[in-house]
């Protein structure tokens, strides 16, 4: 029982982050605390600290929208922290999706190699669709991401009411269990981009101790963005790629306990100019 | 080698070709969807929205005017519906919008696309309720039983503007031709939208009903002027037309030709 805590201790920690927000959210518009009002596009923290989702608001400025101060004081709060700090960690320890399309990649993995292999999407398909949400935003003056976006029917479904929100996130769903592993957030989503461009220069990294590893690739069975632990049994050093979600379940599952968070490192052993 | 190259650049051709082709059926289907969610003309906005177009382009869906109306009046529109998903909206036969004088749904707004200038006086400082301006309550005469001569108020009586936004006219009831009608009348410069007359309505289907303001009303021009009201002239100041292309002054225009004196 201990250790399977134990082995699930970041998994553990990102559901209960993200429930509480969620739950936050939930009671603001319906029990009327104060602690989180809005939802995950824009909110105020205590009724006073504005935060908001800085991807929809440069999809508004594309769009032509001179926004009021608010906003723009809650999209650089938030934008700084995941470019100081945290890096994509919305995507595994806020986003509700993440729980969704967890689900369906661990169903997947149950059902076989065969399920979910095709390979629709390459891994710089959402940067492709990122460039695009902003050109359509600029063209059509909505924003254009936010007005089909799965996340946003989901989250705001979750506080406000899912209507026929439902559809978009079980589309999600089956698109990722059946047709492509990790294809939302791992290859079409635009957040995740944003996020990953924005999380390039971030603090909190995965450290590997090249001594520690048996190379049993475990953490690469498990990680969604496994083209970027190529460092695993070749050197010691960070995962410095900015795609990393900081979700930990490589941490978790590592058996040798090679893989550790921390601190920005550069690759000690690979030759690696700069960052 | 060479061979080879020419593949690697065939390959790269190819896939070049076919990543545009995605990205445009993508951008295509994508921007169709957009459209298709703006193009939804009938929505009702809450108070001290900006024109629709925009009001899309700014409103970034966080449902917090929703929180803020202590009468659940707003909600987010879900997917499927005719508004753009996750905007507000209003449906005042269902609940119609209080009025509050503290206006707490634009108050909040953290994007602007609730404009507090739009419901106050002196840009901003004071706040006036009255200007708001959801849409137009409309008139079903057919279906007003008032207007068949029946006895009933309810839409007047309910007009948080009464005897302003909502008159009583009285008529000659000519199917009895000793009665009396007494008509309900709007009145577009003072209406709000609130819908509170539409709520109250007693007929199965309201026969008053709130429109948004560009479908509601029609548009004059530049041809028509009320030259008995002051300042309505200046709507036509910086206009252009045939007139302004013309070598001549219009009078020189008409006095020249067959009519010149030898």
């Amino acid at each position: 029982m201990m250790t399977s805590l134990r082995d699930h201790r970041y998994l553990i920690a990102r559901r209960l982050v993200q429930t509480a927000v969620m739950v936050l959210l939930i009671g603001g518009n319906l029990w009327g605390w104060t602690v989180l009002r809005g939802n995950l596009s824009s909110s105020i923290v205590l009724g006073a600290v504005p935060l908001a989702d800085p991807f929809a608001v440069l999809q508004l400025l594309a769009a032509g929208g001179l926004l009021a101060t608010d906003v723009l004081i809650g999209a650089a709060i938030t934008l700084v922290f995941y470019a100081l700090i945290g890096g994509r960690v919305f995507c595994a320890w806020v986003c509700p999706m993440n729980a969704v399309t967890d689900l369906a990649n661990r169903l997947g993995r149950r059902l076989g190699a065969e399920t979910g292999s095709r390979q629709v999407f390459g891994r710089t398909a959402r940067y492709f669709i990122l460039a695009m949400a902003l050109v359509l935003s600029a063209i059509l003056g909505v924003a254009a991401f936010e007005a089909i976006s799965p996340i946003g029917m989901l989250q705001r479904g979750l506080v406000f009411g899912m209507g026929a929100g439902w559809l978009a996130v079980t589309a999600v769903f089956l698109f990722d269990l059946l047709i492509q592993r990790n294809g939302f957030c791992g290859h079409v989503c635009p957040l995740g981009a944003f996020y990953a461009l924005v999380g390039r220069t971030a603090l909190l990294r995965v450290d590997h101790d090249h001594e520690k590893c048996t190379e049993c690739m475990d953490c690469l069975t498990v990680c969604p963005e496994n083209q970027i632990l190529e460092l695993v049994g070749q050197a010691s050093g960070s995962v410095l790629d900015g795609v990393c979600t900081n979700c930990g379940r490589c941490i978790e599952v590592c058996p040798d306990a090679a893989l550790s968070f921390s601190h920005r490192k550069h690759a000690m052993s690979l030759e690696s100019g700069g960052s | 080698m060479a061979a080879g190259k020419g593949m690697d650049r065939r390959d790269f051709l190819s896939r070049l070709t076919a990543g545009a082709a995605a990205a445009a059926v993508g951008g295509v289907v994508w921007g169709g969807f957009v459209t298709e969610g703006r193009s939804a003309s009938l929505v009702l906005r809450p108070p001290g929205a900006l024109p629709e177009r925009d009001f899309l382009g700014k409103c970034i869906r966080c449902g917090i005017c929703v929180e803020a109306c202590p009468y659940d009046t707003l909600s987010l529109a879900g997917p499927g519906t005719d508004a753009p998903t996750g905007t507000p909206h209003l449906i005042p036969r269902d609940v119609p919008c209080y009025l509050c004088a503290d206006i707490p749904c634009t108050a909040e707004c953290p994007t602007g696309a609730l404009e507090i200038s739009l419901v106050s006086n002196d840009g901003g400082r004071t706040l006036d309720v009255n200007k708001t301006r959801i849409g137009l309550a409309v008139m079903d005469y057919e279906n007003c039983i008032a207007a068949w001569g029946l006895r009933c108020d309810a839409c007047y009586r309910a007009c948080p503007l009464i005897d302003k936004a909502i008159t009583i006219e009285h008529t000659r009831n000519e199917r009895t031709g000793r009665h009396a009608v007494l008509l309900p009348k709007v009145h577009a410069d003072v209406c709000t939208g609130c819908g509170l007359c539409e709520r109250a309505c007693v007929v199965e289907k309201a026969a008053i009903f709130v429109l948004p303001l560009d479908v509601a009303l029609g548009r004059v021009g530049n041809n028509y002027v009320k030259g008995w009201e002051e300042g309505d002239e200046s709507r036509i100041d910086g206009t252009t037309g045939p007139a302004d292309e013309m070598d001549s002054d219009p009078l020189d225009y008409l006095n020249s030709g067959d009519l010149d004196d030898d």
